[in-house]
C-alpha cells in the first residue's frame, strides 16, 4: 500500500512538472487536460486518476513550488551564518532557482498572478503559498530577534525582501537585463540588507 | 479559633516576606469549602485569624512534641541567611530549620514562597521554598523530602486560589496521593492552561483580536499580552469567587502561577519581533503555529466580527 502511494506520488510529481512548464508557456487556458496528457505519453483518462481537474492541479502546483522555495528558505534560516549573510545567501539561492528552472517564476507571475479566479476557491489568502510565507516569517523573526534587524510590521517587510527578487526575474523574463541576474545577487541582497538592518 | 481540636489534623501557617495576598485569597473560600476544611482541619494558628494561643506558645508546643504538626503552610519568600525574615519575633531561617522535619507536609503557597519571586530579585539570599525562579534548591535544597515522603509541594499563583489550597490540603488529609508536576506543583490544578475554559476561545481560534481591556469581544492574545496559553493554572476551571476569572472580565492573563512571572517587563503587550509572536501556546513549534494562523486568518467567521449582542 505505502508503495502505491509513493509511486502515486512520484506520477503526481512528474505532472506537475510536465504541466507547470506547459502552464507557464501556453498560460492557464491555452493549456488542455489533453495535452498535458500527450506531453507526459498518458491517457487523459488517467489523468484524473491524479488531479479532479486542472483548476486542482494549478493550485497543487502552486503548493508545490512554494513548499521547495519555502525549504530553500528553511535550510538557509537554520544556517550558522550572520542574517546579512542569510540575506544574500536567500536572494542568491532564489535567483538560481530562477534560472534553474524559470517555469516556476513564469508559472507564480503568468499563471496564478494573471489568473487569480483559477485560485479564489482553496488558495485564499496565503493557503497555497504558506510555505514560503511562513518560512519567511521565521527568517524575518530570528533576525528580529537577535536584534540584527529593526523592528516593523510584517508586511513592509515582506515586501521589501519579495519585490526586488519579483522584480528581477520579471526583468529577465522581458529580456532587458545586460548581464545575467545572478549577477546583480550580491547588490540585490546588500540592498535589501541596508533597508531591513537596524540603524 | 479554638485552640486545638481532638482527633483532627494540625495546621500552623507562617509567613516570609509577603504581602499577604495569599492570606487574603485563602480566606475567600467558599462557605461549603470551609466548612469542610475547618471540620477536617485544625488551624493551630494563622497570622490574620484571631487565637486564643500565640504563635510562641504553638511553636513551643510543637518543637516539645506536645503537639503534633500536619501541614505547614508557608506564604512569602524566606532567605537563606539568618536574621533576615522575621514572622512573630522569631527569625524565619530558625523556625524552618526547626520545623522541616517536624511536619508532615509543607505547602508554599503563592510564587513568593514557590518560587521567590519579586522579593528575589531584589537579594540574592532570598529564595522560594525548594525552589529559586526555575532552579530546584531553594532554602530547603533540591532533595529535601518531609516526613511523609513529599517534597514542597507548590501552590502557585500571585495569589494561589483558595481552592487550590484546600483542595489540596483535603486530599492529603483525605489520604489519597497526590500527583505533582516538573515544579512540584498538584496536577490535578496545574494540568491546565489559563486557557482552558476560557470563553474567549473562539476568537483565539479564529485570530479575532481585542483591542482594549474590558471588552466582551476579541481574544487577548494577540495584542494584549495574555498568556493564557503559556500558563499551567485552572483559573478558567475553577472560577475566581466562583463566579470570574481575568479573561472573563476582559483581563489578559499574566502568567502569575509561572516562575518568570516577575522576570517579564511588559505585561500588557505580546511582544513580537517583524509582527512574528516571540512565544507561541505550549506544545506547538512556531513554524505550525504560524501555519495555522495564517490559514485561520485567510477565513473569516461573520460572527467573531460583530458585538456579542448582537449576534444571531
Amino acid at each position: 500500500m505505502l508503495i502505491r502511494k509513493r509511486l502515486k506520488e512520484k506520477k503526481k510529481e512528474e505532472i506537475v512538472n510536465v504541466a507547470l512548464k506547459l502552464f507557464a508557456e501556453k498560460g492557464f487556458y491555452n493549456t488542455t487536460i489533453p495535452d498535458i496528457a500527450e506531453a507526459l505519453g498518458m491517457s487523459v483518462g488517467n489523468f484524473y486518476n491524479y488531479f479532479e481537474s486542472k483548476e486542482e492541479l494549478a493550485k497543487y502546483i502552486m503548493q508545490y513550488s512554494s513548499n521547495i522555495l519555502g525549504e530553500e528558505i528553511r535550510k538557509i534560516s537554520e544556517m550558522d551564518i550572520s542574517t546579512r549573510e542569510k540575506i544574500l545567501l536567500l536572494v542568491r539561492r532564489f535567483i538560481e532557482i530562477a534560472e534553474e528552472k524559470p517555469e516556476l517564476i513564469d508559472y507564480f507571475l503568468r499563471v496564478f498572478l494573471s489568473n487569480r479566479e483559477v485560485f479564489k476557491e482553496g488558495c485564499e489568502g496565503f493557503l497555497c503559498v504558506s510555505s514560503v510565507v511562513t518560512e519567511l516569517m521565521l527568517f524575518l523573526e530570528e533576525g528580529a530577534k537577535k536584534g540584527d534587524l529593526r523592528q516593523q510590521d510584517f508586511f513592509p517587510a515582506f515586501v521589501t525582501v519579495m519585490g526586488p527578487l519579483g522584480g528581477i526575474v520579471f526583468l529577465k523574463g522581458e529580456n532587458v537585463l545586460p548581464k545575467r541576474p545572478i549577477e546583480y545577487a550580491e547588490d540585490i541582497g546588500e540592498n535589501i540588507w541596508r533597508a531591513l538592518k537596524k540603524d | 479559633m479554638e485552640s486545638i481540636k481532638k482527633g483532627l489534623k494540625n495546621l500552623v501557617w507562617i509567613q516570609g516576606l509577603t504581602c499577604n495576598g495569599n492570606s487574603h485569597s485563602f480566606l475567600s473560600i467558599n462557605d461549603t469549602l470551609l466548612d469542610t476544611f475547618l471540620s477536617n482541619i485544625n488551624i493551630l494558628y494563622h497570622p490574620i485569624l484571631t487565637s486564643e494561643i500565640e504563635f510562641k506558645d504553638v511553636y513551643k508546643r510543637i518543637l516539645s512534641g506536645k503537639e503534633s504538626l500536619n501541614f505547614l503552610v508557608v506564604e512569602g519568600a524566606v532567605s537563606n541567611k539568618k536574621n533576615e525574615v522575621f514572622f512573630q519575633g522569631f527569625d524565619v531561617f530558625e523556625i524552618l530549620n526547626n520545623l522541616k522535619d517536624k511536619s508532615d507536609y509543607i505547602l508554599a503557597v503563592g510564587n513568593c514562597a514557590c518560587y521567590g519571586n519579586f522579593p528575589a530579585l531584589y537579594n540574592e539570599n532570598v529564595n522560594g521554598l525548594q525552589y529559586r525562579f526555575k532552579d530546584k534548591g531553594g532554602f530547603l535544597g533540591e532533595s529535601f523530602k518531609t516526613k511523609s515522603g513529599y517534597q514542597i509541594i507548590n501552590i502557585t499563583g500571585c495569589p494561589a486560589h483558595p481552592e487550590w489550597i484546600v483542595r489540596t490540603i483535603l486530599s492529603l488529609d483525605f489520604g489519597y496521593d497526590i500527583n505533582l508536576d516538573n515544579f512540584n506543583r498538584p496536577k490535578d490544578f496545574y494540568m491546565y492552561l489559563a486557557h482552558d475554559g476560557c470563553i474567549r476561545n473562539e476568537y483565539f481560534e479564529w485570530k479575532v483580536e481585542a483591542h482594549e481591556f474590558g471588552t466582551k469581544e476579541g481574544c487577548l492574545f494577540y495584542e494584549l499580552g495574555c498568556r493564557g496559553p503559556l500558563t499551567h493554572s485552572p483559573c478558567n476551571k475553577i472560577l475566581w469567587n466562583e463566579k470570574s476569572s481575568k479573561t472573563r472580565s476582559g483581563m489578559p492573563c499574566i502568567g502569575c502561577t509561572e516562575f518568570d512571572f516577575p522576570l517579564r517587563s511588559k505585561y500588557f503587550e505580546t511582544k513580537t519581533n517583524i509582527g512574528i509572536p516571540e512565544e507561541v501556546p505550549l506544545g506547538v513549534t512556531k513554524r505550525a503555529y504560524i501555519m495555522l494562523t495564517g490559514v485561520a486568518k485567510t477565513f473569516t467567521n461573520q460572527r467573531l466580527n460583530k458585538k456579542l449582542e448582537d449576534t444571531d
